[in-house]
């Protein structure tokens, strides 16, 4: 299916240069297509010699025909399974399975390409065996959170970017009533950005398209894509730190964009010893009230209460001084800057990766420095911007100190023995939800007091139980 | 009998590292580093000015050699602004003159400690060392380091970045 990609570009290929050299070159024709049967022929092949097998705790993936590649994923290390569907894929009914591993992302599985139910269902297995149920317990049920309406997120591509476009298209219209020469040169300008503006929208457009986020036990869900569609889960334990991006002109229609990061890789042995960090949206365009719902799910902190900088931090930034907040408790850190672009990022303090002091030349003489507060990631910081040179000095303190307890406890509580790990989560019973049918579906305390947990399907408690990480069956 | 040693650890334990600076030396190479451009500046700009006769040449040299100067001052307080201190948690580097920086790094978070000597290093025998964490923006950074002292440094770090480990 990868060559799939290459065959139609070369059958167009081949329909082109047998339109331009007529009945004159015959010998080139051959040779084209002599090209497009090699790479069709090697994709059939590659398709052919790719076997995969889940025996237990392992997934066996092989590949390759002169260069075997044979690859055992340990399930206990899987991180995420996302399942992808490349356009052409998807018009045959096939989608990728992509196994992100604890760990380096060298060691990534890529099952390309199973048909749709059996790469659902061989999701749905992988992570029944990684959380050490039995391997047919059903995917538990996603509780859907947002979906992103096509229009408000053409609306939003058009105005982060398109505002811009306005001015040039007036100067445009002036200057053809003006002069024809000069209404060339800014409309070539114009039509130069033009192209690349459209390019950048249709991309955001296409990769947000039908962008709908979803709760589950072990992450938040996301599917999204116009041609090519992704699901992919984004584990809460793995988020470094979490945006929320307010421009100029969203402000006026209460939209916002979420924006969180995650920890691709932990590793010495990745990427020169870098851990490589991705941005992703967690919601391209959405309300207030559902970011800060999202915000609630990855971010499990009570929030900190936020203060403003000193009055003198008025001389120092005019402009920003109203929006700069920012303010700490035990657990997480929360900052506020930008005029233009209003940023709120949150950063828990066990995932704080260093702490700087910055005092500028102008801030001096103010008597204000800035405090950062530095997570994985390219510019990921909660910023304690502006603040009085006593507070700058105690949050140094502080939150050093708050960090490393945060960091010891979390690995107090990693050495513990814990059965499963996210599946379990949701520990309160449902049954006060029954009535109002809301309780999602995944394991929760036993209501019959037998076992540890019970699966609930969303409607019904099930058979499956657990016990201290043992799968078993007893009907309630 | 045994209460004593433990009080003498505690109040051993409670006093502060101390503050450690970077090897004089690299002063040494820093005032090399703008002499040769300096002077070499300054060469060119009197050779270029010396053509329309001996004054303007010699002027421009010394205005060239005045910066030189100038950059020699600040060279010297940005040098002295280096410190760092080993603390028992977490490595605190301090720098800057006009943009005054400090940074804490747990042990923890360290992911590769760098140690690097560029030429004009080697030949001061002296080196760089860096510490990377996950986060790019976190800067811990020390120029000047002797042999010894990087060493040990390194050694330091290393070991205390196995021990304290966090995972992300």
């Amino acid at each position: 299916m990868r060559a799939g990609r290459i065959v139609p570009v070369l059958l167009i290929a081949l329909v082109v240069s047998a339109g331009s050299h007529g009945h004159a070159d015959n010998s080139a024709r051959v040779y084209d297509l002599i090209a497009v049967v090699v790479v069709g022929v090697a994709g059939v092949v590659h398709w052919l010699v790719t076997k995969w097998a889940l025996d237990g705790v392992t997934l066996r993936i092989e590949s390759g025909l002169l260069r075997r590649d044979a690859r055992q994923l340990p399930v206990a290390r899987i991180q995420a399974v996302d399942v992808v569907r490349p356009f052409l894929a998807r018009m045959f009914g096939l989608a990728e399975l992509r196994i992100r591993l604890a760990g380096s992302s060298a060691a990534n599985g890529r099952l390309a390409y199973l048909s749709d139910p059996v790469a659902t269902d061989l999701r749905a297995r992988l992570l029944a065996v990684h959380h050490g149920v039995d391997p047919a317990t059903p995917e538990p049920a996603h509780q859907a959170v947002a979906k992103v309406p096509t229009g408000r997120l053409i609306g939003s591509v058009l105005l982060s970017g398109g505002i811009v476009f306005i001015p040039l298209v007036i100067a445009v219209v002036v200057l053809v009533q003006v002069s024809s020469t000069a209404a060339v040169v800014v409309g070539s300008v114009f039509l130069t950005y033009g192209i690349g503006f459209v390019q950048d929208v249709w991309h955001r457009i296409s990769t947000q398209y039908g962008f709908t986020v979803a709760e589950a036990p072990d992450g938040i869900h996301i599917s999204r894509g116009l041609l090519g569609t992704v699901a992919e889960t984004i584990p809460i334990h793995r988020v470094q730190a979490v945006r929320l991006v307010e421009p100029l002109f969203w402000r006026l229609f209460r939209w916002c964009r979420l924006e969180v990061d995650v920890a691709g890789a932990v590793g010495r042995e990745a990427g020169g010893g870098r851990s490589a960090t991705s941005t992703k949206a967690l919601l391209p365009v959405g309300s207030p009230e559902v970011a800060r719902r999202l915000i609630a799910t990855v971010i499990p902190y009570p929030q900190p209460q936020l203060s403003r900088p000193p009055p003198s931090a008025r001389l120092k930034a005019p402009l920003s001084f109203h929006f700069l907040e920012a303010g700490h408790n035990d657990v997480l850190a929360t900052a506020v800057t930008g005029r233009v672009r209003r940023t709120t990022t949150w950063v828990p303090l066990v995932k704080a990766q260093s702490l700087r002091r910055i005092e500028g030349p102008l801030q001096r003489r103010f008597g204000l420095a800035t405090v950062h507060l530095d997570a994985a990631g390219k510019r990921v910081r909660a910023e304690f911007r502006d603040r009085s040179l006593e507070q700058a000095d105690s949050l140094m303190v502080e939150l050093a100190s708050l960090s490393r307890s945060a960091r010891q406890e979390e690995q107090r509580s990693r050495n513990l023995p814990s059965p499963g790990v996210a599946w379990d989560r949701p520990a309160t019973s449902p049954t006060g939800a029954v009535a109002g049918g809301t309780a999602p579906a995944g394991w929760y305390g036993d209501p019959g007091g037998r076992h540890d947990v019970r699966y609930w399907d969303g409607v019904h408690w099930t058979a499956h139980i657990r016990d201290q990480g043992v799968a078993g069956t007893d009907s309630c | 009998m045994r209460a004593a040693p433990n009080v003498a650890v505690m109040a051993d334990s409670s006093i502060e590292a101390p503050w450690l600076s970077p090897s004089s030396r690299l002063w040494k190479m820093r005032c090399l580093e703008a002499a040769t451009v300096g002077s070499l500046v300054a060469l060119v700009a009197g050779a270029a000015t010396g053509q329309k006769g001996a004054i303007p040449g010699l002027l421009s040299a010394a205005v060239a050699l005045g910066i030189t100067g100038l950059a020699l001052w600040f060279l010297r307080r940005r040098f002295r602004s280096w410190s760092y201190q080993e603390r028992d948690e977490d490595l605190v580097v301090r720098r800057g003159v006009a943009f005054r920086r400090l940074s804490v790094v747990p042990y923890g978070r360290m992911q590769i400690v760098d140690v690097t000597a560029g030429p004009v290093e080697r030949l001061f025998k002296l080196s760089t060392i860096k510490l990377h964490t996950a986060a790019a923006a976190s800067d811990a950074r020390i120029p000047g380091l002797e042999p010894v002292e990087a060493a040990r440094l390194r050694e330091q770090l290393a070991s205390l970045g196995e021990t304290k480990a966090a995972g992300l």
